[in-house]
């Protein structure tokens, strides 16, 4: 087996994962940073974010706005001292993407211009046309290339950690296009391998997105925090998930029925004006939008498109052409080639999927898992700002503000910490590298992975969708840890080394499966609703006295994961309730009078 | 709805696996298809439910991430945006992307790619350079008109699969990494046109184009990379002249 050794190894080139790589090289010019990735670079998921990116810049603004809007849209959930540092961190970092050339929307003077976005009060949204994410991807990629001490590993796969004397020093990889193992050994790992949506049937990720490194930390004791919380993004395509940005609510676009009504007034988000408020109506944030949408269902008030899927309609039409090719030139080509729709005269049908994972691997303001030598940025990790739902747009800013704190607290962990211990993890290297190639060559019961991977997905929507109900999230419980068993039986067709893609993504049902257990048993295990939990048995109310708490998933080898809780840091913002729309507005106006008054 | 439910089409896919084909050859697969059904899909069903040996890479379904191109009825497409009701009635031929070396299948050889990328400082190098306290440079929509398309670039590689001057000499630089060139010497943030400009002089470099225009047909991203091409040539030339008689190594 190959063996490089490295000072600082980041897994996963992202948004997170390449502002790490940046970060780490600037800090520390002398360490040696290796950063691998499944795909190359620029194919990771952060490209497919289109709205933007948060962080306060107007007059009228403030971090205060900006702290209490993630705080309430968390549904008190979040730590709130990171949060303090987060919101405090976002503009700095939107402007060093400027520097780097990132090409953000202009206004007419020359300066940045920003738009409006779910849940938040005040515009604040950072955005280059609807194509974010991939300006923000390219930009940091393209930058990274200037450092000399980043070495990249295109296109390996991780397979398992190295850890020895409870620290984690590597990683063991396999080289797609050989299908050879290599064995990577450093003094720091920084895990940036993104979230875990596609666990789930309908969904906007990219096929890559499958939650491989919660379930490398979570298989090596690290607990996974809040997983019950998933966030289904309202307005996506049905049948593929694909999504539309909410920067088309943001630009002002309407959600309507069958009946053409808008019907989130009739949802606690009135009223409804011909210029939807921030926080109201279409702004308001995606939990509720989401939920909305199953009760118009249940309603019959939704329209069917020809594939059976039930749909609500985004109409733009009276943003006019200018406005719309101009500002959402992506969701125009979306709708006119993929569904054969015009958005400027027809509005396109849409209905929630999948969206963002917000728990994810433990970690504290400093990145670091309880692990040490193991730092987690990006949407792998739960650092606790998104609490029980995700504000949009406030998770491209936590790629650029967490991913540089993870690669200088890798940086400085690395340079204090002993050397690897080099024989003791190439002993573990090869045993890792003979169980990924017993699931390839071990004979099975005939079974096909993508069987089981189908069978995953709909037992998570049936048990942890926009509603729950305890039966049914038994179910998702049992079903996988059926699944569980089953996999162990797998058949993979393609027994060669090069390229093996069957291999690889069975390699990535483990990791899914994993991941599945842990959201679906500490579903179960929430007996209140809160942000994107939702139950509808008895539990619909939120229990601050009993569950203002995180869960934690630990891991246990051959069994369903165990879970316990742990306190919320709650600093300046007493849990309130969480209202928007008119109703919001009276209770801030309450808060704020209660505080200054 | 039954009707099309059944349709069915056949694909001839190239199959190619090292460890035990000599030649890369067609195999022939047939799916059910409907309406909405993309070329990748189409992919998908028959690695998940027909033969799970076919290798093809892909991530993000909606022509951003640049993963899926490859050659479809003798074009240069990406697979998650093209239909198979546009290619209806087959047989469809779908080929890895032309004038790369195969690796597997539909998987060619992206690194080449990926080092002319890097090979061009795609970086600012700023005009001025003032700590991020001092806030965003300014940058006028109209300025920024002047690069941005270029930006637009995903990668994909469809323009050098198009391209007859890259399939004659793999060393060209050719229209991908040309449009990202342009895209940091047309930024008015940037100083580092100069850099840049001596790196396409030689024969690897902007002057093997031979103007022929089918990169900007194929790019899914209308980056058009033909104009940024032009663009420098005429910048080229125009460095070239001013740069007079200095002795020049441009190889
Ligand atoms: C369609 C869409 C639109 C969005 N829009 C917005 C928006 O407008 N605003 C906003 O704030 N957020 C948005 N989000 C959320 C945000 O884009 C993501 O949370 C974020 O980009 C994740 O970045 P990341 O760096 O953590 O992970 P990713 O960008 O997913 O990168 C993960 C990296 O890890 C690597 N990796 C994973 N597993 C392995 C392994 N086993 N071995 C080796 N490498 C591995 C991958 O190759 C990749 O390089 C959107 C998300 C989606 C899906
Ligand atoms: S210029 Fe167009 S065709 Fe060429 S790589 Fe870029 S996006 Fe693809
Ligand atoms: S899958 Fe991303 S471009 Fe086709």
């Amino acid at each position: 087996m190959d063996h490089f050794d490295t000072d600082i190894l980041i897994l996963g080139a992202g948004g997170a994962g390449l502002r790490a790589a940046i970060a780490a090289a600037e800090a520390a010019p002398d360490q040696r940073v290796a950063l691998v990735s499944k795909v190359y670079p620029m194919r990771s998921h952060t490209v497919a974010a289109e709205g933007g990116s948060a962080g306060v810049v107007q007059a009228h603004d403030t971090l205060d706005d900006h702290f209490n809007d993630t705080v309430s849209g968390g549904d008190w959930l979040c730590e709130q001292d990171v949060v303090e540092y987060f919101v405090s961190h976002c503009t700095r970092e939107m402007i060093q993407l400027e520097h780097w050339g990132c090409p953000w929307s202009r206004k007419p003077d020359g300066h940045v211009n920003v738009r409006a976005f779910g849940g938040m009060k005040i515009e604040r949204t950072w955005f280059a046309a609807d194509r974010s994410g991939f300006h923000i991807l390219h930009t940091l990629f393209q930058t990274s290339t200037k450092y000399k001490s980043i070495e990249r590993f295109d296109e390996y796969f991780c397979v398992d950690l190295l850890v020895e004397n409870g620290r984690a020093q590597g990683a063991v990889l396999l080289c797609l296009a050989t299908g050879e193992f290599c064995a990577i050994t450093a003094r720091a790992v920084v895990l940036a391998t993104g979230g875990a949506g596609r666990v789930f049937r309908q969904n906007t990720n990219g096929g890559i997105v499958t939650g491989d490194g919660m379930a490398l930390a979570f298989r090596h004791g690290v607990p996974l925090r809040d997983m019950e919380f998933v966030q289904y993004h309202p307005t996506c395509m049905p049948g593929s998930g694909v999504l539309f940005t909410e920067g088309c609510r943001g630009e002002g676009a309407f959600l309507l029925n069958k009946d053409g009504y808008r019907y989130l007034q009739d949802y606690g988000l009135g009223p409804a004006e011909p210029q939807p408020r921030n926080k109201y109506m279409e702004l308001g944030p995606r939990d509720r939008l989401s939920q909305a949408f199953w009760q118009e269902e249940r309603k019959g008030r939704t329209v069917t498109t020809p594939q059976g899927e039930a749909a609500v309609l985004l109409d733009l039409r009276h943003l006019g052409r200018k406005r719309i090719e101009e500002r959402l030139p992506l969701i125009c080509e979306l709708a006119r080639h993929f569904m054969g729709i015009d958005p400027v005269d027809t509005p396109i049908p849409v209905r929630p999927a999948v969206h963002y994972t917000m728990g994810g691997i433990l970690v504290g303001i400093d990145t670091a898992s309880p692990l040490p030598g193991l730092y987690a940025a990006g949407e792998c990790s739960s650092i606790g700002i998104h609490g029980a739902n995700r504000l949009g747009s406030n998770s491209l800013a936590e790629l650029s503000v967490f991913g540089r704190v993870a690669g200088e607290q890798a940086a400085a962990f690395a340079k204090g910490a002993a050397a690897a211990e080099i024989p003791a993890l190439l002993d573990r290297a090869r045993a890792a590298e003979a169980r990924a190639l017993g699931l390839l060559n071990g004979k099975g019961g005939g079974e096909r992975h993508s069987v089981l991977r189908k069978e995953m997905a709909d037992s998570l929507e049936k048990g942890c969708g926009i509603y729950r109900l305890g039966d049914e999230m038994q179910q998702a419980c049992d079903r996988l840890a059926d699944l569980r068993h089953r996999y162990d039986g797998i058949t993979i067709d393609d027994k060669s080394r090069a390229w093996n893609t069957d291999w690889i993504s069975a390699l990535e049902l483990g990791y899914q499966l994993d991941v599945a257990q842990a959201m679906a048993h500490s579903a179960i295990a929430r007996k209140e609703s809160r942000g994107a939990h939702q139950r509808l048995d008895g539990y619909t109310q939120r229990d601050d006295a009993n569950y203002l708490r995180h869960s934690l998933a630990h891991y246990r080898k051959g069994a369903s994961p165990e879970i316990s809780y742990s306190p919320v840091t709650i600093t300046r913002s007493p849990p309130g309730q969480r209202a928007y729309g008119a109703l919001g507005e009276q209770l801030e106006h309450a808060r704020k009078e209660a505080t200054h008054g | 709805m039954a009707d099309r439910d059944r349709l069915t089409i056949e694909l001839w896919i190239l199959r190619y696996r090292p460890a035990q084909d000599e030649e890369p050859h067609f195999v022939s697969y047939t799916v059910t298809y409907t309406e909405e059904m993309s070329v990748l899909e189409a992919l998908q069903s028959i690695k998940d439910e027909q033969d799970g040996s076919l290798s093809f890479r892909w991530s993000c379904r909606m022509a951003i991430c640049g993963s899926c191109g490859m050659m479809i009825d003798g074009t240069p497409k990406l697979a998650c945006s093209t239909f198979l009701r546009d290619l209806a009635p087959g047989p469809v031929k779908i080929a890895p992307l032309e004038n790369f070396p195969i690796e597997r299948d539909l998987v060619v050889t992206v690194a080449d790619f990926v080092k002319k990328i890097e090979s061009i400082y795609p970086f600012i190098m700023p005009k001025e350079t003032k700590p991020v306290e001092a806030g965003e440079y300014l940058q006028t929509p109209a300025q920024m008109a002047a690069y941005e398309p270029f930006s637009d670039c995903i990668n994909c590689m469809l323009c050098y699969a198009a391209c007859p001057q890259f399939g004659a000499n793999p060393d060209f630089i050719g229209p991908g990494a040309m449009a990202l060139l342009q895209r940091y010497n047309g930024d008015s943030r940037d100083a580092g046109s100069r850099e840049r400009l001596d790196l396409i002089h030689g024969e690897d470099g902007v002057w093997s184009c031979t103007a022929v225009g089918l990169c900007s047909e194929a790019c899914p991203k209308l980056v058009d990379p033909a104009n940024a091409v032009n663009q420098n040539k005429t910048n080229s030339a125009f460095d070239f002249f001013l740069r007079g008689l200095r002795k020049e190594n441009h190889s």
